[in-house]
């Protein structure tokens, strides 16, 4: 308890820190204004839950393998701080989007691959909360993640053709291909203060999900006869 | 050699079934039909307006069909209770999942091709000049969509609501087949036609990759 208290008291601070950065370090953008701020709190989360769907690949697959329970509890910790975010950026995108593009939406590339990511790991959650038995619903949700996971790579790819051959409805900015150097520092040091607080999330998750698993195998105990 | 045969024989009895009593083939053909007929009121259904949007509507149709298709396709196993009695009866498993996909690429390709004329009727598209390469597509789409389709429901037979949940874990993994294969469509059907081999090779390996996944994790999903 401690150690996690510990924990998300240095993820506050750096939080904090990344926060400040954000505001008063980085430069003013010459176009967008202020309003290009929360690109530091936006590129970061979409490159965090691409992390945190990573680890939970790795999970899946390690469970299939080991059918070690820890795995299990891993691939559903790591979904769920993923998703999590991932709708930050799918909120934060349109936020940014209305006064810089005039629109919420575009079906660019990237938008429209982080909303089937998003639906993706939606359908993974759900079909975890509707097989009961719990070594059932590890195994069928562990492939279903690998399924899932090996799909994203192919998705990007066709709609980035699909995509290419139409003109873009709209001028993309905030590449980071043309950032400035202070900017690119803010970004770099906002993904790191996420990062923590991804790994915080998912370990305190992790935890949740052991002692559920203990209280579900005492329950267990009792009620056999 | 033991996987060919064990798969051709379970082929044939996929096929048996579903030939003696046809149910699945029949509610799927009616079910596309209804979709495409509903459709038609969502826009106008003008030459020029259908050449825009018939590709896509018709691999929805398409996928949806399959979505509820692929249903049954080991929930009578289970009902049935004969999963164990196929998995003891072949050396390896995949066969089991080749069979099926191969029974389920085939179920949606003669679905495919006998709403075909009634498509380019109703839509006044002219299909007969490119059917070769469309019937190419369909193939490579369906066999996408089957590959997947099979696995995830042998993943949905354990679930609750799996009626609703097969379609839900189906469609966004399907999104790179509706995607390659509605622009390879609309590439044909095109006022000037022409093949997108592109989009074809995206498909074949869209198949490969799945295929490969499916053999590699595809006999987790039949543990007892």
């Amino acid at each position: 308890m401690k150690r996690i208290v510990f924990a998300g008291l240095v993820v506050f601070l750096l939080l904090a820190a990344a926060g400040y950065a954000a505001f008063y370090v980085a430069p003013t953008e010459r176009t967008m204004g202020l309003i290009q701020r929360i690109f530091y709190l936006h590129a970061p989360s979409g490159m965090t839950a691409l992390v945190a769907f990573f680890l939970c690949f790795l999970g899946n697959l390690g469970y299939v393998f080991s059918r070690k329970d820890r795995w299990d509890w891993l691939g559903v910790s790591a979904a769920e701080v993923g998703l999590a975010f991932c709708t930050v950026v799918l909120v934060t995108g349109p936020i940014w989007a209305h006064p810089v593009w005039g629109i919420w939406w575009a079906w660019d590339p990237r938008l429209t691959l982080t909303a089937v990511l998003w639906l993706l790991y939606v359908s993974y959650l759900l079909l975890r909360t509707l097989v009961e038995e719990p070594q059932r619903r590890a195994l069928v949700s562990a492939v279903f993640g690998i399924f899932a996971f090996i799909d994203v790579p192919l998705v990007y790819m066709s709609i980035r053709w699909w995509r290419t051959q139409h003109p873009q409805p709209v001028v993309f900015g905030g590449q980071s291909s043309g950032l400035d150097p202070k900017m690119r520092m803010v970004m770099f040091l906002f993904w790191g203060a996420l990062l923590a607080l991804m790994a915080l999330l998912i370990w305190v998750r992790y935890r949740l999900e052991a002692l559920r698993a203990d209280v579900d195998a005492l329950r267990r105990e009792v009620e056999s006869p | 050699m033991s996987l060919a045969s064990d798969s051709i024989a379970l082929l044939g009895k996929e096929l048996h079934t579903e030939f003696c009593s046809r149910e699945l083939l029949t509610t799927t053909i009616v079910f596309i039909l209804v979709v495409i007929v509903l459709f038609s009121f969502t826009f106008d259904p003008t030459s020029t307006e259908s050449h825009r949007f018939g590709p896509g509507l018709l691999w929805l149709a398409f996928l949806f069909a399959a979505s509820l298709m692929l249903q049954p396709c080991f929930l009578r196993e289970q009902t049935n209770d004969t999963l164990s009695a196929l998995r003891l009866a072949v050396r390896d498993p995949f066969a089991i999942f080749l069979a099926k996909l191969s029974a389920n690429t085939l179920f949606l390709l003669l679905t495919e091709l006998l709403l075909l004329p009634i498509f380019a009727v109703l839509y006044d598209i002219p299909v007969l000049r490119v059917f070769p390469s469309l019937l190419l597509v369909f193939f490579l789409g369906s066999l996408g969509v089957s590959i997947v389709g099979t696995a995830l429901s042998a993943i949905s037979a354990h679930a609750r609501m799996r009626e609703l949940l097969l379609p839900l874990l189906m469609l966004p993994v399907l999104t790179p087949v509706l995607i390659a294969s509605t622009e390879a469509t609309a590439a044909l059907l095109d006022p000037h036609p022409s093949l997108r081999w592109d989009w074809l090779g995206f498909l074949a390996v869209f198949d490969a990759v799945f295929l490969t996944t499916l053999w590699l994790f595809g006999e987790y999903l039949l543990e007892e």
